[in-house]
């Protein structure tokens, strides 16, 4: 053949350039299926945000709940106690009857993760450590579970959200258009969408004014605001009846009796047979609907409320009554959580970055490849073939596996196309030199390459470790471009070394008989 | 199209007092700015909040201070052009953890009357998570160092290797010297600029030092400075040519970048023409303080290439069956 060999060099870079080909024309072309690469919110626009979950809350509520469970036991099984009172993260009781420890320990031992200390008849429970640790453990799971539901179901487009550290939960919502869109999805996480039934203190409710928050505690009783109301209060049992985590749905109806928007709840079988049981037992009394420690209503019960179902009625508009049956469908929070960090970017802002660095990638492209050309003939061609192949490869690598493009990642493309050609200039710098030295062609090309090796090594792979690192400790917009350095210099080390010599194999008949050194190299022998 | 002749050796090594004096004044100029102004960290690693509004007509600077100043936490608040006339950033050190408020409607609220703008970008960093920030960054970048450290002292030489750590430092407080004086925000994107400087500039050393291990090994020389001096001059076309062209493209960032990215290009900039410098006239004279010996080195590889091959000569005795 005339024009010299097709080697595997020449062979691995067509392959090469084939799939960076093929991959990148989905990114390129909205139009076309396949996958696509990745904006990143500072690109498209949309919120991101870093959430802190307040693991401490969720052991409180963690020791409320079984308070409320042995509350209900030991009023099942006729065991006598003066008032239970909850602490932090401790609870304690004292027995009146000696003959009632047999059947407390009974009852104790089927609750998981206690340390019970008691002197005579007064009871300690406390959570263990291990116990602790476990309920900080769940508390973030379930917090990014339910966060994740709620937000699949407000009807986003890809929410992100993903446990980041300790305890620490990102949330990424590309695509997010309005402030009130915004305002709306932030609500909806931060709802705690803690449903508590709990029993209105009869007794001292009309001294509801008087009474400072400590001072209602020393009757075992919390103050809560009317929803609708502030003005109103409403003194409460501490222990509730039952909580949230029992429920099995919630859906949004309409009051018979002026078409408001209400939450129908429904509980589960352990849920409703403890409803049933407290308002069979208390038929007269009050009973408070608590959300969020606001109270919604607060019926008088009636009679006996079997079937597990039960109602909340109050101020809401429709879009809330949805959001909060959306809350309450994906669960409660076990613990509150708070935000750490928000960075919120406008379409507007990301459509303008995007341009602002397409408009930089094409100038920085264009200028490199003229000079190539102007400097180096026909081997800066064969450089500039492979820096071409090499930003498609980037690109389609990205898409495939699903790497976020961020700016700093487009910043990161833009120079490697600057670096990418580097590998080449010392190449072809070898070859000069050995041209000059009298070398024949082939002689150059071949030596060439094998003297500039150790130097493009060694530097690929320094490149290679700062960019790791920068991975492995950065953050965001620092791990955005460490991605798109990393897979660049990976890339050209195929493209630049192996594509270009595949190139000056190709054509290596070719450049011996024609012998003219300043086509091929740019270069005059001197 | 060529730019240096390739036969020429240029004698560096007489020039280096004379960029070493340069160098020993950019280095402490920097210092001296980075104590004196001090670095700007923006709200990546301080905390705080940063509202970027775009306006249809000119800002309005003074009447949106005013405006801000009605709020209580807004009133030490600045307010600058970010990019042009139109766009603007406010900064302030407070946060809220809360995430039912929203700063950026807020802010919007208070400057309803100063003219129609749009909420461009609202970023909010709580304190923890900016010294967490901070300290990671702190870490990629000694733990990148010490990588380096260890990969060219195992390739090359321990003595390349800290000259090239000399460069790197000289190279990374110009860097951060030039950040100060430009009064650049330090945000993540900036260490980003700075990381990629120490592996770009740790390149160009790395190139001229290969040349140089290859001259030790091959050249008629056997003065380290002569050697330097055909080393550099051999790598000089590529030393120029790359950093030109990587140049280019950074300056074309700079100029088209749109204003997000013109701090990291400028960081770049600054960097890029630090770290080739300082790979020419600071890390390899930093070979001739730490007394590199070419002798030594030469002896140690004829010891190596002697070892090698007695090895094979055994290998090939003991496959021929003479052992």
């Amino acid at each position: 053949m005339r024009s010299g060999k097709i080697t595997y060099r020449s062979i691995i870079f067509f392959v090469v350039f084939l799939i960076g080909l093929v991959f990148s024309i989905p990114s390129f072309m909205q139009t076309q299926s396949g996958a696509k690469i990745n904006l990143g919110l500072d690109l498209q626009g949309g919120l991101h945000m870093l959430l802190g979950v307040e693991v401490e809350e969720a052991v409180k509520s963690k020791v409320k709940s079984i308070a409320s469970s042995l509350s209900y036991s030991i009023n099942k099984e006729d065991i006598i106690v003066d008032k239970i009172k909850v602490n932090d993260t401790s609870i304690e009781f004292t027995l009146l009857d000696e003959n009632d420890i047999a059947k407390v320990d009974l009852l104790l031992k089927d609750i998981k993760g206690l340390a019970i200390t008691h002197e005579n008849l007064h009871y300690t429970l406390s959570l263990t450590q291990e116990e602790i640790k476990l309920t900080h453990e769940q508390a973030i799971l379930q917090a990014v579970e339910t966060i994740r539901n709620r937000l699949d179901q407000f009807g986003l487009a890809e929410p992100n959200v993903a446990r980041s550290g300790e305890d620490k939960i990102l949330v990424e919502l590309p695509g997010i258009k309005t402030a009130t869109d915004e305002a709306r999805a932030r609500e909806l996480i931060a709802k705690a969408a803690h449903l508590q039934l709990m029993e209105v203190d009869d007794v001292r409710m009309d001294q509801v004014n008087n009474l400072t928050p400590a001072q209602a505690a020393e009757y075992g009783d919390l103050i809560f605001e009317d929803a609708k109301n502030p003005q109103i209060k409403y003194l409460v049992k501490s222990i509730p009846i039952l909580d949230g985590s029992m429920l099995t749905d919630a859906k949004v109806g309409f009051a018979q009796s002026n078409n408001l928007p209400v939450i129908n709840f429904t509980l589960n079988s352990e849920g409703a047979k403890k409803f049933g049981d407290y308002t069979g037992n208390n038929v007269g009394k009050r009973l408070a609907i608590v959300l969020d420690n606001k109270v919604y209503s607060a019926p008088r019960i009636n009679e006996r409320i079997g079937g597990g179902s039960g109602q909340i009625s109050g101020s809401f508009t429709v879009e809330e009554a949805h959001d909060v049956a959306i809350a309450l469908r994906s669960g409660a929070l076990l613990a509150p959580v708070k935000m750490l960090e928000k960075r919120s970017v406008g379409p507007s802002l990301g459509a303008d970055s995007i341009k602002m660095s397409m408009i930089a990638l094409a100038g920085a492209s264009i200028l490199v490849i003229a000079f190539m050309v102007m400097y180096y003939g026909i081997a800066g061609i064969f450089a500039n073939i492979a820096l071409v192949a090499n930003i498609l490869v980037i690109i389609a690598v990205m898409a495939m596996f699903g790497a976020t493009l961020t700016l700093p990642g487009m910043a990161g493309l833009v120079l490697t196309v600057g670096m990418a050609v580097d590998s080449n200039v010392i190449i072809n710098e070898r070859i000069r030199e050995l041209l000059r030295e009298g070398a024949s062609i082939r002689q150059s090309v071949e030596n060439g390459y094998k003297h500039a090796m150790s130097a493009i090594l060694d530097s690929n792979i320094t490149s290679l470790i700062t960019s790791v690192v920068l991975y492995a400790y950065g953050t965001g917009a620092v791990k955005g471009f460490a991605v798109t350095l990393s897979i660049g210099i990976l890339v050209s080390m195929i493209t630049s070394i192996v594509g270009t010599h595949g190139m000056f194999e190709m054509f290596m008949n070719r450049m011996e008989k024609s012998n003219n050194t300043r086509l091929w190299f740019g270069y005059r022998r001197p | 199209m060529q730019f240096f002749s390739q036969k020429h050796v240029y004698d560096f090594m007489k020039m280096r007092f004379a960029a070493i004096s340069l160098s020993f004044i950019l280095f402490f100029g920097s210092i001296f700015i980075l104590f004196t102004k001090g670095l700007n960290f923006g709200i990546d690693f301080t905390g705080g909040t940063l509202v970027q509004l775009q306006y249809e007509q000119k800002a309005p600077l003074a009447e949106i201070r005013k405006a801000l100043s009605a709020n209580e936490n807004l009133k030490g608040a600045s307010v600058t052009e970010f990019g042009g006339a139109n766009e603007i950033i406010i900064r302030f050190s407070g946060s809220s953890d809360s995430l039912g408020s929203d700063i950026g409607q807020s802010i919007a609220n208070l400057l309803k009357d100063t003219g129609k703008f749009e909420v461009r970008r609202v970023d909010v960093v709580g304190p923890k998570v900016g010294d967490e920030l901070r300290n990671k960054g702190l870490m990629a970048v000694g733990i990148s160092l010490i990588a380096i450290l260890i990969y060219l002292a195992i390739r090359f030489e321990w003595r390349f290797a800290m000259a090239s750590i000399v460069c790197e430092v000289h190279d990374i407080v110009i860097t951060l010297g030039a950040i100060a004086l430009f009064e650049i925000d330090v945000n993540l994107d900036i260490l980003a600029a700075v990381l990629t400087v120490l592996g770009y500039s740790l390149n160009d050393t790395i190139i001229i030092f290969d040349r140089i291990r290859e001259g030790v090994k091959t050249s008629k020389n056997s003065k380290l400075d002569l050697i330097i001096n055909e080393s550099v001059s051999a790598t000089l076309s590529r030393t120029t040519l790359t950093t030109g062209l990587t140049l280019i493209t950074v300056i074309v960032l700079y100029l088209f970048g749109g204003s997000m990215i013109e701090g990291f290009a400028l960081t770049m900039i600054v960097g890029i023409i630090a770290g080739t410098v300082s790979s020419i006239f600071v890390a390899s004279p930093a070979l001739l303080w730490f007394k590199f010996s070419v002798m030594d080195y030469r002896q140690k590889e004829l010891e190596r290439v002697k070892k090698k091959q007695e090895k094979e000569k055994l290998r090939s005795m003991y496959e021929k069956g003479t052992v």
